[in-house]
């Protein structure tokens, strides 16, 4: 077993990236992610595993910074909040474009605007659907704990090299902030150059007499070559949506009701669902891990079998879009949200559940 | 293109005397006839020649008329964003240190879009060095007011000469990021003349020694010409560009070794 | 056995270092527990709180809206958490600048002078290990050997030469508990 510490999402996070064998981090502060930057900073990783870790002067530069590391086949990460996040699209439009591999952190926060600085789940649109412009989609992960925080680095960095994408890891503010037991994983070392060299032929590393020059660009402007581009995208999408979908089902198998949820809210949820059946109604729990792929098989599965579906988001309702184009029409789903940085208390999600579903007002 | 360019007797390697390096790809260039970009793009191959760090070059091009360098220039690259030329190169150098890494940019990409990215880099004093074309217009897109466009002059955007009251005064970035102490080297250069060729040339050749000791961020300004933009031949667009742009961007070195050029002009 | 435990008072008590600590102890006697904090401006405004859930099993939600205990150190937090407490539960508060004392019959009340007892002695800067010690006394849920652990992984080791006086401090706040209202 790895080493046992109580640490904020955010320090997870961070002290995961080390032990990834991340070689790069660059961050701008934002509330309430600023602990990644400021554990990383402490932490000295450039004198633990060799690491950069820089302040960049923005986010776009954070993100241009990603870009530009990614480009050469290294491992690389930022992390941000919403408004930082909004700020990152076009960089990471650019490096889904260019097929370049990195890791975003994204520990959202309300919005629009400058919105709060408290937990939102109201970037799912923004991360699920593209975010910035053209056709492209990252794989989008959603940790529930610290644990998780903590293990999506490392399979975040896997799939973002094996699909050559951005992998966002998509958490919200008041994940970040708390803090939980975490058994954290034992360090990987940071590969060499040869390694990268040999792991990454495609990257720019300086050309060498015995290859062609390599080149990292989204651009291709003859339309034929972009549409090839894109249908090469597309195709690693499905790949994706094939092999790398994540989600967890509680106790579902005798489940008359289903809390389908992401995130704290899946956390909030379970609860609820204790809550419930201690009145003696059977709710289950769907929580999608991976919310592109978005495991619309296994959501249908279980919701085909359930009287009635309520998703509970920390937004005005955007995960139930694909939950109902997932499930189809046959059964009754409602959303039930809280914005604006408010998290739903256990109790009102059960209230809810009666309200909307037994009871069967809307 | 091997057909089209198929070689005569000429160039039998015996009775060659002066060619193009081999670090630039044997392919037409995208720039207008007359336009410096091939010059510019050609000093700088044969000081990485001549250097022979291919093997250890990583270049940055911009989003303008040289979006498509890594086309001709036979180095690894990665095209950047429009502006963010810096803070790539910031990180691709932070990663492979032992690298030489160079951005090529234009005076939209560097001066106006990428302002907060070219100053904070220099401002870091990060590594690299930094090939600025200054022809005081967008030439790619069409030929619209740049930063750098000089009060008066007429572009697309400015159709009856760029209005100083309304427009705002043309930026000299360049002496703007020589006061930053993290820039080690910065001088304004040309490639109209073969003798201006030469001493760029030289510069590029200088900066990329400096950064060999890490000295810290090289600038190089290449006040050059769009005769597609500014409507007028070749001939005449290198003619005003003397009358024009040189009294304005004065060429010379502004700093050597650390230290401002004595500040007499 | 889940404790849910809110822990409230001004910034610079102490509050969520308490609440760290007895947390951290918790891992360290292999618990399940969660720590979340009040976070941004409302911190700012002199307020701080924090849940601790300490738990034998997987915690689902580490945000709840009502408490096994409430500890409590100022009057913000006395008129925010007092009727967060479940029936039968436990408020713990500090007297110590209060102008209303909580009015509850269905709930375990005690009071403990450690704000007063930390300035007498000295020892102001762990004051908020002498309130730990009240609630160890009334829920141990974690031993004292574990209650040391914490500290030792909580604290920055600079400041291990301490964890004797922290100690103490615990033992000391086990001898100031008052019980003000019992429910059986």
């Amino acid at each position: 077993m790895g080493e046992l510490r109580l640490m904020k999402g955010n320090e997870a996070v961070a002290e995961a990236a080390i032990r990834a064998g991340c070689d790069g981090y660059f961050g701008y502060p934002i509330t309430p992610q600023s602990e990644v930057m400021e554990y990383l900073m402490a932490e000295k990783p450039y004198e633990r595993t060799g690491m950069v870790v820089l302040q960049a002067e923005s986010e776009t530069a954070s993100i241009n910074m990603l870009y530009g590391g990614a480009g050469t086949g290294k491992m690389v990460m930022t992390s941000s909040s919403s408004p930082g996040i909004s700020l990152m699209q076009e960089g990471i439009s650019y490096m889904a474009g260019a097929e370049l591999p990195a890791v975003i952190v994204n520990i959202t926060r309300g919005g629009p605007g400058l919105g709060t600085i408290q937990p939102s789940q109201a970037d799912y649109f923004q991360a699920v659907k593209g975010g910035g412009h053209g056709d492209y989609k990252m794989l989008v992960l959603a940790p529930s704990s610290v644990q998780e925080m903590c293990d999506h680095v490392k399979l975040a960095f896997d799939k973002a090299f094996e699909y050559r994408t951005p992998v966002m890891i998509l958490s919200d503010g008041a994940i970040g902030q708390m803090m939980e037991k975490v058994v954290l994983f034992d360090q990987i070392p940071r590969r060499t150059d040869e390694e990268v060299i040999k792991q990454c032929p495609w990257a720019s590393t300086g050309r060498p007499k015995t290859r062609n020059h390599n080149i990292i660009t989204s651009l291709d402007l003859d339309p034929a070559g972009q549409e090839r581009v894109n249908l090469k995208l597309q195709a690693k999408y499905k790949l994706m949506e094939k092999n790398e979908v994540l989600y967890e089902e509680i106790q579902c198998e005798d489940a008359d009701y289903l809390f389908v949820a992401f995130g704290l809210s899946a956390r909030i949820c379970q609860k609820a669902l204790d809550l419930a059946r201690a009145k003696g109604i059977k709710v289950g729990l769907f929580r999608p891990i991976t919310l592109f792929p978005f495991p619309a098989i296994e959501v249908s599965n279980v919701g085909n079998r359930v009287k009635g579906i309520l998703v509970v988001e920390m937004n005005a309702g955007q995960m139930i879009e694909d939950v109902k184009l997932s499930v189809g029409c046959k059964v009754k789903i409602e959303h039930y949200g809280r914005f604006g940085g408010i998290i739903p208390s256990p109790d009102e999600v059960v209230n809810a559940l009666e309200q909307q579903i037994i009871g069967g007002k809307s | 293109m091997t057909e089209q360019f198929a070689k005569p007797e000429i160039q039998k390697p015996e009775n060659i005397v002066y060619k193009r390096t081999d670090l630039l790809v044997d392919r037409p260039l995208s720039y207008c006839p007359g336009c410096g970009h091939g010059t510019a793009h050609r000093m700088l191959m044969e000081v990485i020649e001549e250097m022979d760090i291919q093997e250890k070059t990583i270049g940055i091009s911009p989003v303008g008329c040289s979006v498509l360098a890594y086309d001709f220039l036979d180095i690894d690259m990665i095209g950047a964003a429009h502006g963010r030329a810096p803070a790539l190169a910031t990180a691709v150098k932070r990663m492979w240190p032992d690298h030489f890494v160079f951005t090529y940019q234009g005076d939209g990409d560097l001066a106006a879009i990428g302002t907060a990215e070219t100053i904070h880099a220099c401002n870091r004093g990060e590594n690299i060095t930094v090939i600025f074309i200054n022809n005081g217009i967008y030439g790619m897109t069409g030929g619209q007011m740049a930063p750098t466009t000089l009060p008066g002059m007429r572009s697309s955007t400015s159709p009856y000469g760029r209005d100083v009251p309304t427009m705002g005064h043309p930026l000299k970035i360049t002496e703007l990021i020589s006061h930053l102490p993290g820039v080690y080297y910065v001088t304004r250069q040309a490639v109209h003349t073969p003798g201006n060729v030469r001493k760029t040339k030289k510069a590029i050749r200088k900066a990329f020694e400096l950064q060999k000791e890490n000295k810290g961020l090289c600038f190089i300004e290449i006040v050059s010409n769009c005769n597609s933009g500014w409507k007028m031949t070749p001939v005449q667009s290198n003619k005003w560009m003397e009358d024009n742009m040189f009294p304005f961007y004065e060429l010379g070195d502004i700093k050597v070794d650390g230290k401002l050029v004595e500040a007499a002009k | 056995m889940t404790e849910e435990i809110i822990i409230a008072g001004f910034g610079g008590q102490g509050v969520l270092s308490m609440g760290k600590i007895l947390a951290y102890s918790g891992v360290m006697q292999n618990k399940e527990v969660s720590w979340m904090p009040s976070y941004g401006p409302e911190m700012r405004g002199g307020t701080a709180n924090v849940t601790v859930i300490i738990s034998d099993e997987r915690i689902s939600s580490p945000i709840v809206n009502a408490y096994d205990t409430a500890i409590i150190l100022n009057q913000q937090s006395m008129d925010k958490f007092e009727k967060t407490v479940k029936p039968g539960g436990l408020l713990i508060y500090d007297p110590n600048g209060l102008t209303r004392l909580p009015e509850r019959k269905d709930i375990n009340i005690y009071a403990i002078e450690a704000a007063d007892e930390a300035g007498k002695r000295g020892l102001a800067k762990i004051f908020n290990m002498i309130v730990l010690g009240g609630f160890l006394k009334l829920k141990p849920l974690v031993a004292p050997e574990y209650i040391h652990k914490g500290l030792e992984k909580s604290l920055p080791a600079r400041h291990h030469a301490l964890i004797p006086e922290n100690e103490k401090a615990i033992e000391l706040g086990k001898e100031l508990l008052q019980a003000i209202h019992l429910v059986n």
